[in-house]
Parts: structure tokens; C-alpha cells; sequence
């Protein structure tokens, strides 16, 4: 009898946790939720900033009559792209084809996972935080390699091999750099990285620390993200479209949110890297240092914090759209110059003056 | 300016509100993001091209140009097609993806313009080998006309049904009267420089004496010299 009742009763308090699991399950949901719609609404801004601030510096107006502004312009592209035909090359590897612009997509999509919004506003705030975020990102080139192998067409294979080689040798130095932060703070959180900048307001960025580091990462973040300086993977005029030659419809429309998606984790790691995250960067105020702890401040404060952490962002994807509407395109060798003769040295370098910085001091 | 005739309109569609506003979203965003392809055989690119820069820029009406074809909606046949470019261009427009649209843009991809008369290799007209949808004239069309074109495709395409464009471009696919063209045997023999050689002395004599009476003597003279 006894057994009986130790068996009837932990079988009631597995069903118990079984039914908290499920409910807790769903709850988890809705931040990962939350955060895929707050993506793809940034997506679509960044979309239509890139198109009117390109306008702008061509003298143009770009667009206009789709919704007020032309502020619909990127949704209209996407329906389109939705609703469009899907084209599968006959000779082309079909599998392959479809798996490689959603494992691009998935691969930057979890990425996200690490970036802090706010305080104790991060989906997952691991201890390898940003380790994570380098380790993701270099599956994206499969994906890129992938599609163009499988598109059988000689400019796709061309571009997904220059995409592959591109984001190899672009991943090193951006990795030192990253190191080197994360020397600074001790830590590979995020989170523990901002905290690690927050106590001097504007003085306490990491950009003051690593100046040399924070261009390097500039410019390999541009590389990684494929964008003008670097965008010989989809160089119009030598290969048709790169490895997006042979893709049509939605599959398209994939690898144009991928690009987006990529430059938006960019910005926002440099935002979380180099330019003090969350914090209001203003010294010796704190805005809310004044008020009592309660619900509503706390509600403000963290608007405030995801207000400043996408401004940031935005200062840095203004500035690298317009370095992509002024700059001109390199050569596939130059590219490989500057990333294995040049940044590779001058980030290792930084690398070291920074672990032997960090050893005098302790 | 003649509004273009809307055949699809008369046609019956179903009254469900559902479908009814989800054509209207799909037609909307056609209408919205035309992208066209970078396709220029001629002079009428010139024109066309004007029309990225930034005095006329198409961007507004979110045409973004595309070199590849798979990700094209709309095609410019922006020149003069030739018989050679024809098969390029008809695979050009196969490897466009479904709704597609097609401006036939100058005269010369309408009725082969100023070489409808006498060329040997210019196609006459090019809806002869693919489906216009808007016909766009001038010898090249200004600017300010292709956006004309452009804002009557808009129309075109903001009011039509995608199973009935379907349908009526295998219905409707019209040809006009086949090329008034016939095989002759070559004129290029090879035999050119041989036969002006060898009937160089016999043609020669007679246009060198006709030539002779009509020149001066001192003339003939210095040429008999």
C-alpha cells in the first residue's frame, strides 16, 4: 500500500511538472515571438532607409507613391517576391537549392539570440555570449556556397566561392577583435560587456580603448556583411548577380533578408562592442537615479534603453550605407590583400598590446 | 493621349471579399515593386538609362533594375532586336519568372521603325516573338514617355486577375502577318575580286572612254601617264 501511494503520488507530481513544462513552453515562445516581428519590422525600416538615404545622396527621391513616403516600398517588394514564381533550375542540385538560402537565413536569424536590448532585456544571456555570434555567422557561407554550387551556372559557383572566401578570411580579424573586448571586460557575455563600459557615460566606450580595433572590426563587418566596398560576391557587372543569379521568388527575397538581417546584427554588435550598448552614455547623469523603483519606471526605462540601443545601431547603418553609395568596388585581389596582409597583422598586433596592456595592470 | 482598352474588366470574378482584396494586395505590390531587367540593344537604352539617374528616377515608382533574369518582372525591349538577338531575347523572357510584363519600347521593337522597309536582319516588331503589353512609341521615346508607359502598365496590372492573364496570354497571344521575307540564293560568292579583276579591262575601256570625253584633255592626259 505504501508503495502504491509513493508511485500514485510521483506519478501526480510528474503530470504536474509535465503541465508546468507545457505552460512555461508556451510563455518562452512569446519573447522568441516578439523579437522575430521586432526583426522583421527593422528589416523593413532599414529596407526603406537604405533606398531613401541612397536617393538622397544621388539626388534622387526615391521611393514615393508606394504608402506615405514610399514607406510600404519594402513591403510591397516582399509580397511580391512572395507571390512571384518559383523558379527551379532543371539541372540544378533541387535540394540544395532550397536548403541553402534558409540555412543562411537561420544561421543569422539565431544570432540574435545574444544581443542585450536592455538590461536584462536578452533573449539568452550566455557566458560565451559573443563567441556564439562568431561561430553562427561562419555558417552562413555554406549556405551562400551551397546555393550557388547547386544553381548550376558558372556566375552563381563563382560567387558563392568569392562569398565562401570572403567571409573566411574576413572572420579572422573580426574574431581578434573581438577577443580583444573581450579581454577588456573579462568577460564573453554581452551583457557583462556593456556593463564593463557603462561607468564613464560617453568616456567609458570601448571605442576610446580600442580605436585601432573598432575600424578593423568597421571594415570586417562590412566584408562579412557584403556590402558595396566589398560586394564582389554579387559584382553586377562580372557576375550576372552572384550567387543569387539563379534564384527567383521567395527563395530571393530570402537571401535580400539575409543581407539586411546581416548588416542589422553588425550594427548592433558594434552598437554592444564598441559604443556602450544600452546606456544612456551621457556622464554623471542618470536619468532615473531620481525616481523610486517602481513598475512604471522600470517599464521606461527599459523603452529608453532599447530607444538608445537602436539609435546607436541606426548611427552605424547610416554610416555604412553611405560608405556604400560612395565608395567604389575592390578587386578580388585587393580584397584578399587588405584582409590577410593588413587587417590580419594589424589585428593580431592590437590583439597583443591589449593581453600585455591587461597583464602590467594586473 | 488614348487610354488603353481594359479587355479583363468586362469579365466576370468572384464577389468574396477574402479574394477579392487579396488580388487587390498581390496586384498592389505587382503594380509597386516592377523590377525591371537590364536589357539595352540600342540607342533607346540611352533614354532608358536616364531614367536610374536622378532626373527622372524610376526608383519612385520602385523599379529597381535587375541584371538577372530570374528576379526581373518587367522588360524593356529598350533597341533594335535583330534577328540573331531574337532567340536571346525570347530566352530572356522565358527565364523570367510568371507575372511578367513586356514594353515594347521604340519604334523599332514595334514595327522595326526606320528598318522596316529594306533590312535583311531586323525583327518587325518585336511582339512577334513575345506578348507586348504596352506598346510605347517614339524613335527614342522620351523619358517622360516611358514613365507614361510605365503609369499605363500600373493601370493595366492594378486592375487585372492573375488566372485570367494566365489564360488570355495562351488565348490571346496574338501574332501579327509573318516576315515578307524569302530565301535568295547568296550574293557572297567569294568570286568578288576575281571577276572585278579579270572584267577590270573590258568595263574599264568603256567608262575610261566615257570618262575621257567628258574630263578635260589635260586631264586624260596625266591619267594616261
Amino acid at each position: 500500500m505504501i508503495i502504491d501511494r509513493v508511485q500514485v503520488e510521483a506519478i501526480n507530481s510528474f503530470s504536474n511538472l509535465e503541465l508546468l513544462k507545457e505552460v512555461y513552453g508556451l510563455i518562452w515562445i512569446l519573447p522568441i515571438l516578439t523579437l522575430l516581428l521586432g526583426i522583421t519590422i527593422e528589416v523593413l525600416v532599414i529596407v526603406w532607409l537604405e533606398r531613401e538615404i541612397s536617393a538622397s545622396i544621388q539626388q534622387r527621391i526615391g521611393p514615393e507613391y508606394a504608402g506615405p513616403l514610399g514607406l510600404l516600398q519594402a513591403i510591397a517588394d516582399g509580397t511580391k517576391l512572395l507571390f512571384k514564381e518559383d523558379i527551379l533550375p532543371s539541372r540544378g542540385d533541387i535540394p540544395l537549392f532550397s536548403i541553402g538560402p534558409s540555412i543562411a537565413v537561420i544561421s543569422i536569424l539565431l544570432s540574435f539570440l545574444v544581443i542585450p536590448l536592455g538590461y536584462r532585456f536578452v533573449l539568452a544571456d550566455l557566458s560565451i555570449g559573443v563567441f556564439l555570434w562568431i561561430a553562427i555567422s561562419s555558417i552562413a557561407p555554406i549556405g551562400l556556397l551551397m546555393a550557388g554550387y547547386s544553381s548550376n551556372n558558372k556566375y552563381s559557383f563563382l560567387g558563392g566561392l568569392r562569398a565562401a572566401a570572403q567571409s573566411i578570411s574576413y572572420e579572422i580579424p573580426l574574431t581578434f577583435c573581438v577577443l580583444a573586448i573581450s579581454l577588456l571586460s573579462n568577460s564573453l557575455s554581452t551583457v557583462d560587456i556593456v556593463e564593463a563600459q557603462s561607468k564613464y557615460g560617453f568616456f567609458g566606450w570601448n571605442l576610446w580603448r580600442q580605436p585601432i580595433g573598432f575600424l578593423v572590426f568597421l571594415i570586417s563587418s562590412l566584408a562579412e556583411c557584403e556590402r558595396l566596398p566589398f560586394d564582389l560576391p554579387e559584382a553586377e557587372e562580372e557576375l550576372v548577380a552572384g550567387y543569387q543569379t539563379e534564384y527567383s521568388g521567395i527563395k530571393y527575397g530570402l537571401f535580400y533578408l539575409v543581407s539586411y538581417l546581416n548588416l542589422l546584427v553588425s550594427s548592433l554588435f558594434v552598437t554592444v562592442l564598441y559604443l556602450g550598448g544600452w546606456n544612456l552614455s551621457i556622464p554623471y547623469i542618470s536619468f532615473f537615479g531620481f525616481f523610486q523603483m517602481n513598475k512604471m519606471v522600470g517599464i521606461l526605462e527599459m523603452t529608453m534603453s532599447i530607444f538608445i540601443t537602436l539609435t546607436k545601431a541606426y548611427l552605424f547603418l547610416f554610416i555604412s550605407i553611405t560608405i556604400r553609395w560612395t565608395l567604389p568596388r575592390m578587386r578580388m585581389d585587393q580584397l584578399l590583400n587588405l584582409g590577410w596582409k593588413f587587417l590580419l597583422p594589424i589585428s593580431l598586433g592590437n590583439l597583443l598590446l591589449t593581453t600585455s596592456f591587461q597583464l602590467v595592470s594586473l | 493621349m488614348s487610354l488603353i482598352e481594359f479587355p479583363l474588366l468586362d469579365q466576370t470574378s468572384s464577389n468574396s471579399v477574402i479574394s477579392t482584396t487579396l488580388k487587390d494586395l498581390s496586384n498592389w505590390s505587382r503594380l509597386s515593386s516592377l523590377w525591371p531587367l537590364l536589357y539595352g540593344t540600342s540607342c533607346c537604352f540611352i533614354e532608358f538609362a536616364s531614367l536610374i539617374g536622378s532626373r527622372f528616377d524610376f526608383d519612385r515608382y520602385g523599379l529597381v533594375p535587375r541584371s538577372s533574369p530570374r528576379q526581373a518582372d518587367l522588360i524593356l525591349t529598350a533597341g533594335t532586336v535583330t534577328m540573331k538577338m531574337a532567340p536571346s531575347l525570347v530566352r530572356l523572357y522565358e527565364q523570367m519568372p510568371e507575372p511578367k510584363y513586356v514594353i515594347a519600347m521604340g519604334a523599332c521593337t514595334i514595327t522595326g521603325g526606320m528598318f522596316s522597309t529594306d533590312s535583311y536582319s531586323t525583327v518587325r516588331g518585336v511582339d512577334k516573338l513575345i506578348p507586348v503589353d504596352v506598346y510605347l512609341p517614339g524613335c527614342p521615346p522620351k523619358p517622360e514617355a516611358v514613365i507614361d508607359a510605365l503609369t499605363k502598365l500600373r493601370k493595366k496590372i492594378s486592375r487585372e486577375i492573375v488566372e485570367d492573364r494566365t489564360l488570355s496570354q495562351k488565348k490571346n497571344r496574338c501574332f501579327t502577318t509573318s516576315h515578307k521575307l524569302y530565301v535568295r540564293r547568296s550574293t557572297n560568292t567569294g568570286t568578288y575580286e576575281q571577276e572585278l579583276l579579270y572584267q577590270s579591262p573590258s568595263t574599264l575601256d568603256i567608262s575610261s572612254e566615257t570618262f575621257f570625253k567628258s574630263k578635260s584633255p589635260v586631264s586624260s592626259y596625266k591619267l594616261v601617264n
